[in-house]
């Protein structure tokens, strides 16, 4: 028993001993995931996006209100024929191996994304032809059409300039010690463990940038995150759960920012690739019906406390191409029942819901069934592991899936590979002529006017045809102490470290 | 004795090579593409098909199981589809960590399960064996991520005393290594106490039974020496070698109890990987973990020989 009590003294002791104390500051961010490669051109998750956000800037960014601005451009200009567009590099700029960002750097990195082999920029450049150097500090982008939704993409992956020394030296294993210009420079990385990131110090915006050091954490479990934020292990930490907000809120030591997400939340509806030919696929007005029997405001309250956004269209109520013609509209059972009349279906109508593994998505799917089976749907809830239900989705096993998109700054990312005939994920297997031009007509026109025009036709006939149901647009939520000054949630999701101050 | 472990050793090559076929079939029966999931939220066409061809999805199974064979037998596991890294750069990197973990798990397991299973046994019938027992029936049924959380809860939030989670490595600073694990150990620990602690009682309250227990305590021996000498002793065998099992258990990865605490293991690493369906590194643990079990296995037989000279036939 003696030993007994001297070792529980012993370890006591040794425990309590103050660790080194530390001059520098560190911010430590808790993820949800372990990201993929963090190579800009190879890499392809959305938490990955979270770790680029401080040390690989990009030509352009985005503001709160989803205007663009320039970051290491300076401007940029599309000919008149939609088939040019100049880029004016920023001055003075250095990689973090010193080596100067110019009109060639930026030119082999963006050739990079194009030709690398396993580059997954290849899509989101697909229009860009070649890439002329006018300058020292200016490159021309030769389009093979004219490409309205560019410049958005080069606020994200495919706008991350790369030291085209590294680049070349490393070769496809560049991402495990990126370089990059942005303003905090890799150190190490332990897989699954951590990623370490120190201020650097020739950064274009360094008088900007007060944090001496990064540190991000993979945290799975949302409930261990929000603990270790708690304890003072963590600073900030990404996707708190939204029934957490509530316990984020009450307490005084800690803050919660938010925005309401450029994606959507939503089920897919199996049209064109539906073997067993249910009703669902065969009439759009039992899939209105299946729409009218959703109350959608209600699944908000239900799952989500309220802190959600409802919505009906691929972008959210607050973007500025959400197409104000078609507002969101209340459940109505009785116009369903009377739709499924109409469609001459006998209910109960069957539905195969498959739902990919998730405690949200499940909940959702639950009050989803409930509320349709008032009018006469009967869904049977397959909950699928990820993987799976994509497979199954892409092979047109399910009738009904509920799915999500992360959302892209132009309009275009959220709609054109989903609804174009035969586009990769269009899943539902519908085809449409009329709403086929409108997305490319989409992509060709340059005025935002003309664009939200060409967008309200589309708006009509999907929501009209429904290969998919939109339901609602999660709040980006983000907690941290309130050591942390001058956070800003920006509708991307992403953590933007340049200006943050921890007391 | 030499004869007897070179049979071991060279039967240990069709068991790793049946592990290896099993491993690699299984997982062929796993729904979902790798390249698929590979291939991002995009998921464009393209890039899937060249996935597939880089890292030869495309071929019939069998040659992809040769192509990996080969690479195994010259040292090379080959690499993540997820983030390029060798797996045996991943592999070198979890194991000390898994290691770590699992021992500390261990001695923890054995500092609470012996002494509990002794105490219950030698008072039998009183409130010392039934609160050991309550004991044993907790730790069997508690599940680690309750205790998990609640440990976090208890010694991160309220008390401040101990890292909610994350991983120091013991080269780094050994404290804050110590501090990092011994809530996940304990988790782990407690579980396999609870289950040494029902072994080591009825061991102990049959030997107490036994003739040469009431001989010594006849000799007018002191009970604390009749205990502690001659009964524990002989007693242990058998709890012993169950607690090198369970020690082979956990050098496969604590998966539940690593995902909680954060703890770059090997369980968090194959849970990664199933999901992603990074083949290369599913194959890479397992056919690890293979191996150490099996060396486990044989080392426990080496020592059970040296022994007991009648099983070297």
């Amino acid at each position: 028993m003696k030993i007994f009590r001297l070792a529980v003294t012993a370890a006591a002791l040794l425990l309590s001993l103050p660790a080194t104390v530390q001059a520098q500051t560190t911010l430590r961010i808790g993820l949800a995931e372990d990201p993929d490669i963090l190579d800009p051109t190879m890499a392809r998750t959305y938490v990955g996006r979270i770790v680029f956000a401080s040390f690989c800037d990009k030509l352009f960014d985005i503001d709160e209100k989803l205007n663009i601005v320039p970051q290491l451009a300076l401007s940029h200009e599309t000919s008149a024929d939609g088939k040019e567009v100049t880029i004016k590099l920023r001055p003075g700029v250095k990689f973090h191996d010193g080596e100067p960002l110019d009109a060639e750097a930026a030119k082999y990195s963006i050739e990079r994304h194009l030709t690398m082999q396993g580059s997954f920029r290849k899509p989101e450049l697909a229009s860009v032809d070649r890439v002329e150097m006018v300058d020292p500090l200016t490159i021309k982008l030769k389009l093979k059409a004219p490409f309205s939704p560019l410049i958005a993409q080069l606020t994200d992956r495919a706008g991350m300039m790369v030291s085209p020394k590294a680049a070349k030296e490393a070769g496809d294993k560049f991402g495990l010690r990126p370089v990059c210009a942005g303003p905090y420079k890799f150190v190490e990385r332990v897989q699954q463990d951590r990623m370490v990131f120190e201020k650097f110090a020739d950064y274009w915006n360094k008088d900007n940038v007060f944090i001496d050091r990064i540190v991000f954490l993979p945290i799975v479990d949302a409930t261990v995150r929000l603990a270790n934020l708690k304890s003072g292990g963590l600073d900030l930490i990404e996707r708190v759960l939204a029934t957490d907000i509530k316990d984020v809120r009450t307490d005084s030591r800690l803050k919660l920012s938010t925005a309401i997400e450029l994606g959507y939340q939503g089920i897919t509806l199996n049209i064109g690739k539906d073997k067993a030919k249910g009703p669902l696929s065969q009439s759009a007005k039992v899939r209105q019906a299946l729409d009218l029997s959703l109350d959608r405001e209600a699944i908000n309250q239900v799952v989500f406390n309220g802190e959600f956004k409802p919505g009906n269209q691929w972008v959210n109520p607050d973007h500025p191409y959400y197409q104000k013609a078609f507002p969101l509209r209340g459940r109505d059972v009785a116009k369903a029942k009377a739709l499924l009349k109409e469609a001459g279906v006998a209910p109960p109508v069957s539905v195969d819901l498959m739902v990919p593994k998730g405690a949200e998505t499940e909940a959702v799917a639950q009050v989803v069934q409930s509320m349709a089976a008032e009018s006469g749907f009967d869904m049977k809830i397959r909950v699928t592991e990820f993987a799976t239900s994509l497979k199954q989705a892409e092979a047109g096993e399910y009738q009904a899936f509920m799915l999500a998109w992360s959302g892209r700054i132009d309009p275009d990312g959220n709609s054109y590979v989903f609804q174009k005939s035969d586009a990769p994920q269009n899943y539902s297997g519908w085809s449409n002529k009329e709403a086929d031009k409108a997305l490319d007509d989409g992509r060709l026109a340059t005025d935002q006017a003309q664009r939200k025009a060409i967008y309200e036709k589309l708006a009509k006939i999907v929501l009209e045809e429904k290969p998919l149901l939109y339901i609602y647009h999660r709040r980006i939520l983000i907690a941290h102490t309130t050591k942390l000054e001058g956070y800003k949630q920006m509708p991307d999701g992403l953590v933007r470290v340049v200006g943050l101050k921890l007391k | 004795m030499l004869n007897f472990l070179a049979r071991r050793i060279v039967q240990l090559i069709p068991t790793l090579f049946f592990v290896s076929i099993l491993i690699f079939s299984l997982q062929q029966l796993l729904p979902g593409d790798p390249a698929l999931v590979m291939a991002g939220e995009e998921r464009d066409p393209d890039v899937i098909a060249q996935i597939r061809e880089q890292y030869r999805l495309d071929q019939p199974v069998p040659v992809q199981y040769v192509y990996w064979v080969k690479g195994v037998l010259s040292g090379d596991f080959g690499e993540s589809i997820r983030n390029k890294v060798p797996v045996r750069e991943l592999i070198a990197q979890k194991l000390p960590v898994t290691m770590q973990l699992a021992s500390m798990a261990i001695v923890i397991a054995f500092l609470i399960g012996i002494p509990a299973g002794i105490i219950s046994a030698v008072k039998k019938g009183t409130a010392w064996d039934y609160g050991a027992n309550f004991f044993a029936l907790w730790g069997i049924s508690t599940p680690n991520f309750w205790l998990g959380i609640m440990l976090i809860f208890l010694f991160s939030i309220q008390l401040g005393w101990l890292p909610a989670s994350g991983y120091v490595p013991l080269t780094e600073n050994w404290r804050a290594s110590i501090a990092s694990t011994i809530m996940p150990a304990f988790v782990l620990g407690n579980a396999i106490a609870a289950i040494l602690m029902r072994h080591t009682r009825s061991a102990m309250l049959q030997v107490l039974e036994s003739d040469y227990v009431r001989t010594a305590r006849a000799k007018g021996l002191l009970e604390r020496s009749v205990i502690l000498k001659h009964a524990m002793r002989n007693a242990l065998t058998p709890v012993i070698t169950l607690g090198a099992l369970e020690l082979g258990t956990l050098l496969s990865g604590a998966v539940l109890t690593e995902q909680i605490f954060s703890i770059p293991g090997f369980g968090k690493l194959i849970v990664d990987a199933v999901f992603n369906r990074d083949y290369a590194v599913v194959q890479g643990v397992v056919l690890t973990t293979a191996t150490i079990y099996i060396t486990l296995n044989l080392i426990a037989d080496i020592a059970y020989v040296l022994v007991n000279p009648r099983l070297r036939a």
